[in-house]
């Protein structure tokens, strides 16, 4: 006998981070007798995807509420208090995977708390909604201590405050808008394992930065130092405060013989302002400025080798591209903000039609994790791209690094095999990330023709359209 | 290299993957719809050093005793004035116990010769009542202070500011607690004809000859033998004895009588709260030095009506932030249970403001059975505290949490952004006017206190800024 199907809504009133509840709607998903599963917080979006799951939440769930819904594949009771069970113990493990919790004192629940009795030297990493970042970030300024945003939303004027009090101080903050941070070698954030090298790159653009780790990486050169200093940063409104300060920072290491200074398209003044402070500097600043008729980054990573003197390699490419192009169009969807822009201008350039989404910004992001943890939002784009008539070629990137997904290829490879298009994937990488590079491009080269270099795949979706050779 | 992650696990966990050791902070959302208030008040330029100089003018205030005088003398009060616990209040509102000690109080003043009488006198404005607060005194449970009652003069010795609190009159029926029977007017009488002048003789011989009874350097050591300085003052009222027990003797030699004597020593001795009254005024004294810094959003009172709970901010001037008082959870004395308590009043929560009682809840685990509380709570709940202020008391060390100072200085932003409201120590008074004392246990402020004065502190922030 067949049971109808169940629904079962709860709000509770606890918090977990948005990735943290992703995983554990992922683990309970999985479950025996479990359709379908969402643990969230009650944010205005995730009370928008409960209801387009179909689920009813009662109006009273706030932003600080956490809401259970499940889909049972029946009604029996005993199936509802297994997935209820298997909710909490996932909700446990993630609170018994902090070693925090075991010791007998409370962790601390302020970043002021945390920070007391700390090294100066220990940087703050900020990862709360964009709200509230500035509050956490400025404890960490208060304490003395450099800090990095990595959460996405925050105000401007937020970001203007606190770089203006950093500055006051000699402090760096990165971010936010650039989840990338390399500090004498550790990675925070999204960051690719890199070795350690002459190279210091100073990068409004996380991805930016991430395509020339990579690609100096594979030329055999390594970057100690790489100062995410946020998307804003070199607008009018923050004025490169940060970059200033980064570029500072970098010139008085005697181990960085070359500043790499990476960004999406400045404030002309601002990027005028910080030409003429890098020229007083002792140590060679490259400027990489993204822009119409400007170098693409694969460019600046051969301009800094070639002024190194180290040969400039064969940038890698795997496998092939195994469709045929029925439509006019390059369709790109792209975790990285950069990589997206880079992209867009390239097609520009060529005067291909062209339709690049940076899944990553921050309007898609509010109350989810970033693209490059939770596929979710590229994989909906991609069936929906595949099944329009005028699409003619998809772009996707892949990141690796410490903080991404550990394994993109496991959802993506499946997506992109029922592909009746023709897919160019960009993979930004190293050989020492804990994706295990070459792992990745094995998988994906099967269903895609693969690129360590952005622009370089850019050039062979947009050759495919234009019926040109690879 | 080590790291301090708020927010996401992932990303401590991948510095944890790179042999980075990680301090996390265990980050929840604020208080509902605070996020933009907090931001404004964490980012305006003044609050850093506001918040640091208004602290520290909380630590560099000390208190001694200077004299002891009738509230007439004392603060200017007339008859047919009296002073209460708590943000103002009408006679409307005014809960039993407030109306029992302002109705025994009336009595006692000869206003009436029955305290029933009383209450037409409030509900006419015939006799008026204010806020201890708003007149350099402070006053537990419903504070009620009337002209003729003698209260401690307490001083800042470089500012030569002064604050006042009455003189504590025992437990039990008593008129702080809403009692007014017989008895308690009886008590009272003998402590204004006997208690008041023997005090004032005893503290201003003391005064004149090796120097005022230091009570910062008093509080200092009780916090040491194991007093909080709110629900237990044991060795504080034993060490204020031995310094005014000599005066006291040697008053004979004035004409005080032997008997008089002993029975004031007898009282004061048998009294364990007897420094309660002296405890509240030095940290009044010492919260007023950070009045009106432009700014701060550190707490610089707490009080309670019987009513409503209030809050006082450094930053805010003298403008109450209120809420409903809540009913404390605790213990209740014989037969009496939640339903014959009222809710929480007094002044006494100043002590909680200034860094002792309820924040100095590990120093005290003789009481922590009292307040319905294990040892263990005892520690946590100080430590819990330290995540809502500013400063580690230098003077008030702890010796089971290896000395460190009692967390000081409550900041408005980390009671919004953690939700963690301040601990109060408290006794309970009886709901219906003359019942008196029906427990003791522990209370916190209704939490909508915290985010309404923030969004004042944010007001004033934003209009700095466009002004400036």
């Amino acid at each position: 006998m067949t049971r109808p199907p169940h629904q079962h809504v709860e709000v509770r009133s606890a918090y977990a981070d948005s990735v943290a509840l992703l995983q554990v709607s992922r683990t309970v998903a999985a479950l025996p007798g479990v359709a379908a599963a969402q643990v969230a917080m009650a944010t205005p979006l995730n009370l928008d995807v409960l209801a387009g799951m179909g689920f009813e939440v009662p109006d009273d769930a706030g932003p600080n509420d956490m809401v259970v819904a499940l889909r049972l594949v029946d009604g029996d009771p005993t199936t509802l208090e297994a997935a209820v069970a298997g909710v909490d113990a996932a909700l446990r493990a993630l609170r018994s995977a902090r070693p925090a919790a075991a010791g007998a004192q409370a962790p601390p629940r302020t970043t002021a708390s945390a920070l007391r009795g700390a090294d100066p030297g220990d940087p703050v990493l900020v990862s709360v909604p964009g709200a509230s970042a500035a509050v956490e970030a400025a404890d960490a300024l208060a304490a003395g201590h450099d800090v990095m945003i990595f959460s996405d939303n925050v105000p401007l004027e937020h970001e203007v405050a606190l770089k203006r009090a950093a500055a006051e101080r000699g402090l760096l903050v990165m971010g936010p808008d650039c989840g990338t941070a390399v500090l004498d070698g550790v990675g925070l954030g999204f960051a690719n394992v890199t070795r350690p090298g002459p190279v210091g790159v100073v990068a409004a653009s996380g991805t930016g930065c991430q395509q020339l780790l990579a690609l100096l990486d594979h030329a055999g050169v390594g970057v100690s130092w790489a100062l995410g200093v946020g998307g804003r940063d070199l607008g009018r409104a923050v004025g490169g405060l940060a970059t200033r300060e980064a570029l500072r920072r970098l010139d008085a290491d005697p181990g960085v013989e070359r500043i790499v200074l990476v960004s999406k398209p400045p404030d002309d003044e601002v990027a005028a302002a910080l030409a003429s402070y890098a020229a007083t500097l002792g140590t060679p600043v490259q400027l990489a400025l993204l822009g119409p008729g400007l170098p693409d980054l694969t460019a600046v990573a051969e301009q800094v080798l070639a002024d190194l003197g180290v040969p400039v390699p064969q940038w890698p490419v795997a496998g092939e591209v195994h469709r045929e192009v029925r439509g006019e169009l390059l369709v790109g969807l792209f975790a990285g903000g950069t990589l997206a822009q880079e992209t867009e201008l390239l097609c520009r350039q060529a005067g291909v039609p062209h339709e690049v989404v940076d899944l990553g910004d921050d309007e898609l992001t509010h109350g989810r994790a970033h693209p490059m943890i939770d596929p979710t939002l590229r994989l909906e784009r991609l069936v929906g791209a595949l099944e329009h008539p005028h699409t003619g070629v998809v772009q996707v990137d892949v990141v690796l690094g410490h903080g991404a997904d550990p394994d993109p290829a496991a959802t993506l490879v499946p997506a992109l095999a029922e592909a009746a298009r023709p897919v160019v994937v960009s993979l930004v990488g190293t050989a020492a990330d804990p994706q295990d590079l070459l792992a990745q491009r094995t998988a994906l080269a099967r269903v895609a023709e693969v690129h360590l270099s952005n622009a370089g795949a850019t050039r062979r979706a947009i050759g495919l359209l234009t019926g040109g050779a690879r | 290299m080590r790291a301090v992650t708020v927010g996401a696990d992932l990303l401590g966990d991948a510095l944890e993957a790179q042999a980075v050791g990680v301090q996390r902070v265990d980050w929840r959302p604020p208080m509902p719809g605070t996020e933009d208030d907090l931001a404004t008040v964490v980012l305006d330029p003044l609050r850093a050093d506001a918040d640091a100089r208004a602290v520290q003018a909380v630590l560099d205030t000390t208190a001694v005793l200077v004299d002891v005088l009738p509230a007439a003398e004392a603060i200017g009060l007339e008859r047919g004035q009296f002073l209460h616990a708590g943000p103002p209040l009408t006679w409307e509102r005014a809960s039993g116990p407030m109306r029992g000690a302002l109705m025994g109080a009336a009595a006692l003043e000869g206003l009436v010769d029955d305290p029933d009488d009383a209450p037409a006198l409030f509900e006419s404005g015939a006799a008026t009542f204010e806020p201890c607060h708003h007149h350099a005194a402070v006053g537990p449970m419903a504070g009620v202070v009337a002209p003729s009652m003698w209260m401690f003069v307490l001083e800042d010795p470089v500012t030569g500011r002064r604050t006042h609190c009455t003189l504590n009159e025992g437990l039990g029926k008593v008129l702080r607690y809403g009692a007014y029977s017989p008895e308690v007017l009886t008590r009272l009488r003998w402590m204004g004809d006997v208690l008041g002048p023997l005090l004032q003789g005893a503290v201003r011989a003391v005064r004149d000859g090796q120097g005022p009874v230091d009570v910062s350097g008093v509080l200092t050591q009780m916090l040491q033998m194991g007093d909080e300085a709110h629900n237990r003052n044991r060795a504080g009222t034993l060490m204020l004895l031995r310094d005014l027990a000599p005066a006291l003797v040697a008053g004979t030699e004035r004409g005080s009588s032997a008997a008089d004597v002993a029975e004031v020593l007898r009282f004061v001795g048998g009294n364990d709260h007897f420094f309660l009254n002296l405890a509240m005024p030095a940290c009044k004294l010492a919260l007023d030095a950070a009045r009106g810094t432009e700014g701060s959003a550190m707490v610089v009172a707490m009080a309670r009506n019987g009513t409503d709970f209030g809050i006082q901010v450094a930053g805010t001037g003298d403008e109450w932030f209120t809420g409903p008082a809540q009913v404390a959870d605790g213990l209740f004395l014989g037969d009496y249970g939640p339903d014959d308590a009222n809710p929480d009043i007094g002044d006494s929560a100043i002590t909680e403001t200034a860094g002792i009682g309820g924040f100095a809840m590990a120093t005290a685990p003789a009481i922590v059975r009292l307040v319905g509380g294990t040892v263990p709570d005892a520690l946590a709940t100080t430590r819990r505290m330290h995540e809502i202020t500013l400063a580690e008391h230098p003077r008030w060390a702890v010796p089971v949490l290896d000395f460190q100072g009692t967390p000081t200085g409550i900041d408005v932003t980390r009671v919004c952004r953690t939700g963690v409201l301040p601990q109060i120590n408290t006794g309970m008074a009886g709901r219906v006017a003359g019942t008196g004392q029906v427990g003791a246990g522990l209370v916190t402020p209704p939490a909508e206190v915290f985010p309404a004065a923030l969004a004042r502190l944010a007001r004033l922030s934003r209009e700095r800024a466009s002004g400036a």
